[in-house]
């Protein structure tokens, strides 16, 4: 959106430089002069945003193309199938679990780690280093490393429960801990990303407001409630936004970890799209099942703009 | 790193296409095949496949072959259809046997028996393993999809041949022979009935003081594909799991039950599995580190386990009950559609190049795939590697017993439902009564519309 917006101030301020005696041409060149500033950034909108959304939605009303027989209008067919789908609302209900655990975990995660890492400590820069390198490794890297960590027996997890005697569940194998465990990646994966952006603000706030805050005898917690907090709010609304959309967007680890078993334990719903899509080719179902996933950000996006937009103080 | 393959791919791709364009109007005699192929075991497949390709371009010159390593046999199968379907299909592919029915539905392949001419040509169609055969060809003769199913039911002898096998695997069973000894059993001999796996499993599997694990019996691993395993215990319970037109499957056959039952009961009832699903990516490394005596796992695995095994193991055939058997596994050539049969004849010549016996031997001893021929067994090179690896052999000879790898129309979507029901059974959401009456209903009515 701010792409569009830069060239438009432009194409507004344009008209002020005075074209005299002329016909029509006067008035038209401004606004195609406009219209060329916005266009590269309009052209790219189009072809790689507002096309694929209009045609995945086109394509979810129609049948799936197989063979030599072409695709066929079946108006909204689709919808009633994916609302008959019991693998469409296990993976909806897994998302809705695995987003209310992810987001707020990272991101209370990453404050304090921020927090942590903000003050003048003993080490402060490998502890830095040590926050982040969770975000530099490649998701498929760290599934992997995280694979033989759940695995039973000499898995990590198991090694270190085992000294306190306690026997541990088949993780990844277990319907009730699965999704747990994967919850448990993305969390480590996403706090530190979250970590860099919660530093950087922490780094900007004015001093002063502590000392002041400690000449008035404020607490530490009841100064952080009060002033730190709230001043990180923009900050914890461009968090939120990434993790909403990380929490439907990654699902590298659920590929390498559990393919979205045992029986559906773990599939979310992009996981899902992948697998109609280009497991079973049902590519009219998958489109049906992109328009909804497209639909649910689309409204937590605005959501979150018109809900928080009210209560962030931008300085 | 995924993306940059993602990219990395289709830009050599076009790149090679860019410059066949140029060498073919340079040289207007050439024919140029392109040829996308999988890499699904570990080893330097790659170069392997590049060294053959210069080899026949040597022997057969006026052919060029494009060898165009296209990801996993998933990433493989998306890449093949998508350019199929934007009208640039490869020529020639390796994909999964069983993607058979999902590229005759997607009418992108074509029939080996019309490009067949010489007697030459059928007997090479005929000089396969039967075992791997049965997941290479349907019955009636059509290219059209609709048809092929409605002749398939009014002549079964009418066989259609669309695959060639390549790199085929089967199931086997590893043991241990220092755990076997420390049980008090015999190194040398591997359960070969599902009693003798229960009573020899109770002497395996070990508990420390805590009562905690510390070895177990065995491990059927049951994620990504449990079907292909479970067909290791359907096949000894002699049941089959579908029909061979792939439009009707037998998933709540009570012999079916009873075989999900014994997976179930290795874990919950003798206590000698791990409970839950075992994941199939870290079987051979629990193998590896004395966590399981037994694993049962893919042929694919042979060169790995032979350099990662820190102790003396074994391959056997997996355990009978009421009969014995695998089922196979693996990628076969396919042929596009779309090609000059100029262009056509060519890519005859270059697959059967590819499965001749001494490529066929070569390939198995330098991948551990399971050579698809039996003269192969018989070139001096393959005589020479089973002395050596007798174990090679176990996967051959188990092939007698072997059925094909599930596989019907709307294939992975079937398979899904499966996979699912077994997967429910053995972390116990369902019985394996409920599961398999789930997932065969889930099948009937995915397939409703082939029948």
């Amino acid at each position: 959106m701010m792409h569009g917006a830069e060239p438009g101030a432009v194409a507004a301020a344009a008209p002020a430089s005075p074209v005299r005696g002329r016909g029509a041409a006067p008035q038209l060149l401004p606004h195609i002069y406009g219209w060329l500033l916005l266009l590269p950034a309009a052209v790219l909108l189009a072809a790689f945003t507002h096309y694929p959304a209009v045609s995945t939605f086109i394509d979810s009303l129609f049948s799936t193309p197989k063979g030599r027989r072409g695709a066929a209008f079946i108006g909204l067919d689709n919808y009633q199938a994916m609302l008959d789908d019991p693998v469409f609302w296990r993976a909806l209900e897994n998302n809705a679990i695995y987003a209310a655990c992810v987001i707020p975990l990272s991101i209370a995660l990453a404050l304090t780690m921020a927090i942590l890492v903000d003050r003048e400590t003993a080490g402060r820069a490998f502890l830095r280093l040590s926050f982040f390198t969770p975000t530099v490794l490649p998701m498929i890297a760290v599934a992997n490393i995280w694979l033989f960590f759940y695995s039973p027996g000499y898995g990590l997890l198991d090694q270190v429960l085992s000294l306190f005697g306690v026997a541990a569940p088949n993780w990844l194998g277990n319907g009730h801990t699965a999704l747990g465990c994967l919850i448990a990646v993305a969390v480590w994966k996403d706090a530190g990303f979250f970590m860099i952006f919660y530093l950087a603000a922490l780094q900007q706030l004015s001093p002063q407001l502590a000392e002041a805050a400690a000449i008035e005898g404020a607490s530490r917690w009841y100064f952080f409630r009060r002033v730190t907090f709230p001043l990180l709010m923009p900050t914890t609304l461009f968090v939120l936004i990434n993790a909403v959309i990380n929490s439907f967007r990654l699902i590298d680890h659920i590929v390498v970890m559990t393919q979205g078993g045992p029986d559906n334990a773990t599939a979310l719903l992009l996981f899902y799209i992948y697998e109609v899509g280009f497991k079973f080719w049902d590519t009219a179902y998958a489109a049906t099942l992109t328009v909804v996933l497209l639909s649910l950000l689309a409204a937590v996006a605005l959501g979150q703009f018109v809900f928080f937009d009210r209560r962030i103080h931008y300085q | 790193m995924r993306h940059a393959m993602k990219w990395l791919v289709p830009t050599v791709g076009a790149v090679m296409i860019a410059l066949g364009a140029v060498n073919s109007a340079a040289t207007a005699a050439d024919i140029e095949l392109s040829f996308y192929y999988p890499v699904a075991v570990g080893g330097p497949i790659t170069k392997i496949i590049d060294g053959y390709a210069a080899d026949f371009e040597k022997e057969n010159p006026g052919i060029k072959i494009n060898a165009i390593y296209a990801g996993t046999y998933q990433d493989t199968l998306v890449k093949a259809l998508t350019s199929f379907k934007s009208g640039e299909p490869p020529d020639i592919a390796v994909l999964l046997s069983t993607d058979m029915y999902t590229l005759i539905d997607e009418d992108a392949i074509a029939p080996f028996d019309d490009v067949l001419k010489t007697d030459a040509d059928k007997a090479w169609a005929k000089s396969f393993f039967p075992a791997f055969m049965e997941n290479s060809q349907t019955g009636g003769k059509t290219s059209d999809a609709k048809d092929a199913v409605k002749n398939d039911a009014l002549k079964n002898d009418a066989v259609t041949t669309w695959g060639i096998p390549f790199q085929r695997s089967t199931v086997v069973m590893f043991w241990n022979k220092e755990a076997f000894k420390a049980a008090g059993l015999d190194p040398d001999k591997a359960p070969d009935t599902w009693d003798e796996l229960v009573t020899d499993g109770g002497k395996l599997a070990k508990r420390d003081a805590a009562g905690a694990a510390s070895q177990w019996a065995i491990e059927i691993p049951s994620t990504g594909f449990p079907y292909w395993l479970f067909q290791g215990l359907t096949t000894a319970n002699n049941v089959r799991l579908m029909n061979a037109a792939g439009t009707e499957t037998y998933f709540d056959r009570p012999e079916v039950i009873q075989a999900l039952q014994f997976w179930v009961d290795l874990s919950r009832k003798y206590k000698i599995q791990p409970e839950g699903t075992i994941e199939w990516g870290t079987t051979p490394k629990d193998f590896f580190e004395r966590k399981t005596a037994m694993m049962w796992t893919s042929t694919g695995n042979l060169t790995n386990v032979r350099n990662n095994a820190g102790f003396a193991f074994g391959v056997a055939m997996l355990p009978a009950h009421d009969g014995r058997g695998s089922a196979t596994g693996g990628g076969n050539f396919y042929l596009f559609k779309k090609m000059s049969d100029e262009k056509r004849a060519a890519a005859l010549k270059f697959i059967e190049w590819m499965t001749s016996a001494e490529r066929a031997a070569d390939w198995g001893i330098a991948t551990g795939y399971v050579a698809v021929r039996p003269d192969a067994w018989e070139t001096p090179a393959m005589k020479k590697y089973v002395v050596d690896f007798p174990a090679a052999a176990v996967a051959r000879d188990q092939l007698k017993y072997a059925v094909a790898e599930l596989s019907t129309h709307d294939n992975q979507r079937v398979t899904k439902a499966l996979n699912d029901g077994i997967q429910a059974a053995l972390i116990g959401t369902k019985t394996p009564e409920e599961a398999m009456h789930d997932a065969q209903a889930e099948a009937a009515r995915i397939l409703k519309p082939y029948q």
